[in-house]
C-alpha cells in the first residue's frame, strides 16, 4: 500500500519523474484559477446576478467575516492570503470524491511547502505593518531570555501545521485502503465521507491558524493590549 | 532470528504502543473540551457561533497529538527507515 502520492509516478521522461502529487497539485491550481477567472470576467453590479457570482461572494465574503472574528483589524489585508489557502486545501481535499484523485495534500511536500508559505508570511505581513524593527523586537517581548523560546515556537509550530493536515488526510486514505482490503462492501464510502468532513475542518483549521500566527505576531508589537487566549498556539 | 525479523517485530509492536498510548491522553482532552463547550453553550446560546469556533479550532489542536503518533506510527509500519538498513547488512553479511 502506498502512504503518499509521492511514490506514484504518472509520467517519467529522461529521469524527470512526474509524480501524482505534482500533477493533481497542478489540476487544483488550473481548476480555481480558470473557475474563478470565468466567473469574475462577468461581475455586474446590477439587481440581477448570475449564480456563479452569488456563489462566489457568498464564499469571500464568508472567508472575510471568519478572518475578522479572529481579529484582525483589516480583514482585507489578509483575505488573498488567507483565502488562497483555505480554498486550495478545501478544494484538493474536496476532489477526493472523483474516482483516481488522491489527494495532494495527502504528501508531506505539499503540506510543508503550504506551512513554509505561512513561515514566510508572517514575518512579511509584521513587517510591513509595523518596521523590521518592530518585528525583531517582538522576539525578545516579555524579555530577552525568551528569546530562544520564541525562535524555537516559530518553527515548531511550523512543523505541526504540516504534519497535521498531512497526518489528517494521509489518515484518511490509509483507513479507506486497509478497509477495502478487510470490508470492502460499504464502509469504506461512510469513512470516505468522514474523510470530506475532516478535509474541510482542515482546511478552515489551517487557514484559521495561519491568521491567528500572523495576527499575534503583529498584535504582540502593539504592546499594551493583552495577547488574546488563542494567541498562544502549539 | 536475524537482525530483520527483530527490526519487523519490534517496530510492529511499537506502532501498536504507540497508537494505544497516543491516543488516550487526545480522547480524554477532546471529551473534556467538548462536554465543556456543551456546557457553555447551555449556559449562553447566544455565543455558540464564537464557542462553536474555537471549539473546532482547539479540538484540531488537541488531535494533532495523536495525529503525530499515527504519522509516527505509519512511518514505523510502511517506511521504516531501519529495515533498509537491516536487509543491506544481510546482504552484505550474505557476499561478504
Amino acid at each position: 500500500m502506498e502512504i503518499s502520492p509521492d511514490t506514484w509516478v504518472l509520467y517519467e521522461w529522461r529521469g524527470l519523474q512526474l509524480n501524482a502529487t505534482i500533477v493533481f497539485t497542478w489540476a487544483v491550481m488550473a481548476l480555481l484559477v480558470v473557475g474563478s477567472w470565468a466567473v469574475t470576467s462577468r461581475l455586474s453590479a446590477e439587481e440581477t446576478v448570475s449564480r456563479w457570482q452569488a456563489a462566489l461572494e457568498v464564499i469571500v465574503s464568508t472567508i472575510r467575516d471568519q478572518i475578522a472574528e479572529v481579529g484582525a483589524d483589516d480583514p482585507g489585508r489578509y483575505l488573498p492570503f488567507i483565502g488562497t489557502l483555505f480554498l486550495f486545501i478545501a478544494t484538493a481535499n474536496i476532489l477526493s470524491v472523483v474516482p483516481g484523485y488522491q489527494p495532494p495534500t495527502g504528501s508531506l511536500s505539499t503540506t510543508a511547502a503550504l506551512a513554509i508559505c505561512v513561515l514566510i508570511a508572517i514575518p512579511l505581513f509584521s513587517i510591513g505593518r509595523s518596521g523590521i524593527a518592530g518585528y525583531l523586537s517582538g522576539y525578545i517581548q516579555p524579555t530577552p531570555l525568551m528569546l530562544p523560546f520564541n525562535i524555537v515556537s516559530e518553527i515548531s509550530r511550523t512543523i505541526a501545521l504540516a504534519v497535521r493536515l498531512y497526518g489528517n488526510v494521509m489518515s484518511g486514505t490509509v483507513i479507506v485502503g486497509i478497509l477495502i482490503s478487510v470490508a470492502p462492501f460499504f464502509f469504506p464510502v461512510v469513512m470516505q465521507v468522514l474523510g470530506l468532513l475532516t478535509g474541510l475542518i482542515q482546511a478552515y483549521i489551517f487557514a484559521i491558524l495561519a491568521m491567528v500566527y500572523i495576527g499575534s505576531a503583529s498584535r504582540s508589537r502593539r504592546g499594551s493590549d493583552g495577547p488574546s487566549p488563542n494567541e498562544t498556539g502549539d | 532470528m536475524d537482525a530483520a525479523t527483530w527490526i519487523a517485530v519490534v517496530s510492529i509492536f511499537t506502532a501498536g504502543l504507540t497508537i494505544a498510548i497516543g491516543s488516550i491522553g487526545p480522547a480524554l482532552a477532546e471529551g473534556r473540551a467538548a462536554s465543556h463547550a456543551l456546557q457553555a453553550i447551555a449556559q449562553q446560546p447566544d455565543a455558540a457561533n464564537t464557542i462553536t469556533r474555537t471549539l473546532f479550532v482547539s479540538l484540531a489542536m488537541i488531535e494533532s497529538t495523536a495525529i503525530y503518533c499515527f504519522v509516527v506510527a505509519m512511518i514505523l509500519i510502511f517506511a521504516n527507515p531501519f529495515a533498509n538498513l537491516a536487509a543491506e547488512a544481510a546482504s552484505q553479511a550474505v557476499g561478504g
